[in-house]
């Protein structure tokens, strides 16, 4: 089979990575794997009691600790609990500097000795949360990307002010939304004109639009980037004219405005290309027919023209609408922190904050959404239709 | 459309209102791009028009910011590595894209729209999760900030851009050539090289050059796949960018510019070629 090769490649290459990511967002070691000893008898203790545990559980946390200490990896499992729960981190910090002087065989009370160090032991909360981290996997990061938090009666959401991650996603819907919008508003002209024009012309003008979609990105990014600044061109040029004052520039760049439109720009062709594919399936007879059974030109287009364009700017909308949802590279660059989409918070988690189960989850939310446009689009397109250039 | 001599005032203030929009709509297209070729020849670190370029003095013009790019060690650096990147990325991408774009277009092929959906997908999947899920992968496998991790990453990426275009030009290509060529006595690996690979090649040619481009511009899969030595033109344009944004990255954009636009007659030429060769007549 010829098709071997190409198919194992990507399967490796790109399919297990995807997979990698999706069992990252549900993966959780490191609780069980630093503490083996404590959540083995911790599974016995009744979170619902309002008491901290026992002398046993205290006692193989310490021995716990003192080999995580050792091997510096109580850090990890640190910063790991202090997603669930904030705190935690510096307690396991402190009380494992204290743990190492910790002489095992001549404590006489773990738990004596634990309170001593830190008042925070005493706390049930605390070691509510050990236990829920405790198994191999855990559903807390689809929890985190959804604002729901699991406190002790259950499922909640979260704070008001903490719900984020809902109002990135609603906000990357609606920023796509209208993009998507302002692509069929810009390209719709646009097609329907080069698919109306003499073969020769309509080839020329089609330059036009193939030059932005051939051009890099980052060029085109920059571009925006220098023409929306404060001190750039168009406002240079407003203030020039004398529509807006020198003391009143616009803000063009660093929010919504700015993503929208250089992604706009940077989208157009792909609603171009789909539109005007479909409109050069329309004979032009239909409309000379529709006119001479005494239609306007506006009757024309509505009743005849604008149906049968619509399967083009299905196509159109779809691919532009996948296309923005996940974008990362312009938003970071012109969109400041209003104009940002869940991608970036997805970089975010996983370069600098590396809470990589979250940006996993995110992702896989993500995926999920996109993959469902996918099938819509293969569905109603077919992906053997797509057409480049 | 061109317009009738009996058409009424109201059709003709139409017609003309139409033709302004769409040129608007083309000026929104390509003057952002446009723009940015005088600005690269700016003599001032500003990225607007100074008064001197306005009045088009000579003072106001130089070529310091191409200087500065063909003498800095990061741009040189970035752009010797796009340039071991993308061309090894595009070599994978096509060999592996082409055959298997033949062997999807026989006729008998089980789970076809399947493997399709699943080599397409790379093109449709968001880069950044592409990018994550190659990062978290690739470092378990030890490819992560390397080379190779990098060029497998790009090859993938352009493989749907291939199977595209190679399966375009494979609709119309005629079976009985090759069963003739077979009936003469040639051996598959012949018939492909002489009779099936003349034929298609404007198709994996135009393929080629989308999986190359895919490769030069790409930035977020690198950001996450490649470490500071494969550092490549469009990380350093992006890092620019975010970080201290220098008039010299208008020179690389203009050369980019340059270079899109030999990409775009290539692949006109190409198009027309390849509809002469099938008997269709050229646009």
């Amino acid at each position: 089979m010829l098709i071997a090769p190409l198919l194992f490649f990507v399967l490796l290459t790109f399919i297990a990575p995807i997979g990698d990511m999706l069992f990252r967002s549900v993966e959780n070691n490191i609780v069980s794997d630093t503490l083996p000893r404590t959540v083995k008898v911790l599974s016995n203790w009744d979170s619902k009691t309002g008491i901290a545990p026992d002398e046993e559980v205290f006692e193989a946390l310490a021995l716990d600790l003192k080999l995580a200490v050792k091997s510096k990896l109580h850090t990890k499992l640190g910063s790991r609990l202090n997603y669930e729960k904030t705190g935690i981190s510096s307690l396991i910090r402190q009380t494992g500097r204290k743990v190492k002087k910790l002489d095992i065989e001549a404590t006489p009370s773990f738990k004596a000795a634990f309170e001593k160090m830190n008042k925070k032991w005493m706390d049930p909360a605390i070691w509510q949360t050990i236990q829920q981290f405790s198994s191999k996997y855990t559903d807390g990061y689809f929890l985190a990307a959804a604002d729901l938090t699991r406190a002790a009666d259950g499922i909640q959401s979260v704070d008001e002010d903490k719900k984020i991650y809902f109002k990135l996603f609603v906000r990357t819907l609606y920023m796509s939304l209208g993009i998507t919008f302002m692509c069929i508003l810009l390209g719709y002209p646009i097609a329907f004109l080069l698919a109306t024009l003499p073969m020769r012309t309509s080839n020329v003008l089609m330059i036009l639009v193939l030059l932005p979609f051939w051009t890099s990105l980052l060029v085109r990014t920059s571009a925006w980037k220098v023409l929306l600044q404060n001190q750039g061109v168009i406002n240079d040029f407003l203030v020039w004219i004398g529509i807006i004052a020198d003391g009143n520039r616009l803000e063009l760049i660093n929010n919504v405005t700015g993503t929208v439109i250089a992604m706009t720009h940077i989208l157009l062709p792909f609603m171009i290309l789909p539109l005007y594919s479909v409109m050069k399936t329309i004979p032009p007879t239909y409309m000379r027919a529709a006119k001479s059974m005494g239609a306007n030109d506006f009757m024309a287009f509505r009743r005849v023209y604008f149906p049968q364009s619509i399967p083009g700017i299905g196509a159109g909308s779809i691919l532009v609408f996948i296309l923005a949802i996940g974008y990362y590279i312009t938003p970071e660059i012109v969109g400041g922190t209003k104009g940002v989409f869940i991608s970036n918070r997805i970089a975010y988690h996983i370069s600098s904050s590396l809470n990589w189960g979250l940006g996993a989850a995110l992702g896989a939310i993500l995926l999920v959404v996109v993959l469902a446009l996918y099938w819509l689009y293969d569905k109603f397109v077919g992906i053997d239709n797509v057409k480049l250039g | 459309m061109a317009l009738p001599i009996y058409a009424s005032p109201m059709q003709k203030t139409w017609y003309y209102t139409f033709r302004v929009i769409c040129g608007l709509v083309f000026f929104f297209l390509v003057f952002p791009i446009m723009v940015i070729i005088p600005l690269s020849f700016n003599a001032q670190d500003f990225f607007t028009f100074t008064p001197e370029m306005l009045a088009f003095k000579s003072e106001g013009y130089s070529f310091k910011h191409y200087d500065d790019f063909f003498t800095n060690q990061d741009w040189q650096h970035a752009l010797k590595n796009s340039l071991r990147i993308a061309p090894m990325a595009t070599v994978l991408s096509v060999s592996f894209g082409t055959l298997a774009a033949i062997g999807l277009s026989q006729s008998h092929v089980p789970f076809r729209r399947a493997i399709m959906a699943i080599m397409i997908s790379p093109m449709i999947v968001p880069l950044i999760i592409s990018a994550s899920g190659m990062y978290f992968f690739y470092s378990r496998i030890g490819l992560q900030g390397t080379y190779a991790g990098v060029v497998l990453a790009h090859a993938v990426l352009g493989v749907p851009f291939v199977i595209i275009t190679v399966t375009a030009t494979l609709v119309g290509f005629d079976k009985s050539l090759t069963r003739a060529a077979a009936n003469m006595g040639a051996g598959p690996v012949r018939t492909f090289f002489k009779i099936q690979m003349p034929l298609i090649l404007p198709g994996v040619i135009s393929g080629g050059l989308f999986a190359f481009i895919t490769s030069f511009d790409e930035v977020v899969v690198v950001l996450f796949v490649g470490s500071a030595g494969q550092k490549t033109l469009p990380w350093q344009m992006f890092t620019g960018l975010r970080e201290q944004i220098s008039p010299t990255i208008l020179a690389v954009a203009t050369i980019l510019i340059a270079m899109s636009i030999i990409l775009l007659t290539t692949l006109e030429l190409l198009r027309r070629r390849s509809e002469r060769l099938r008997g269709m007549s050229p646009g």
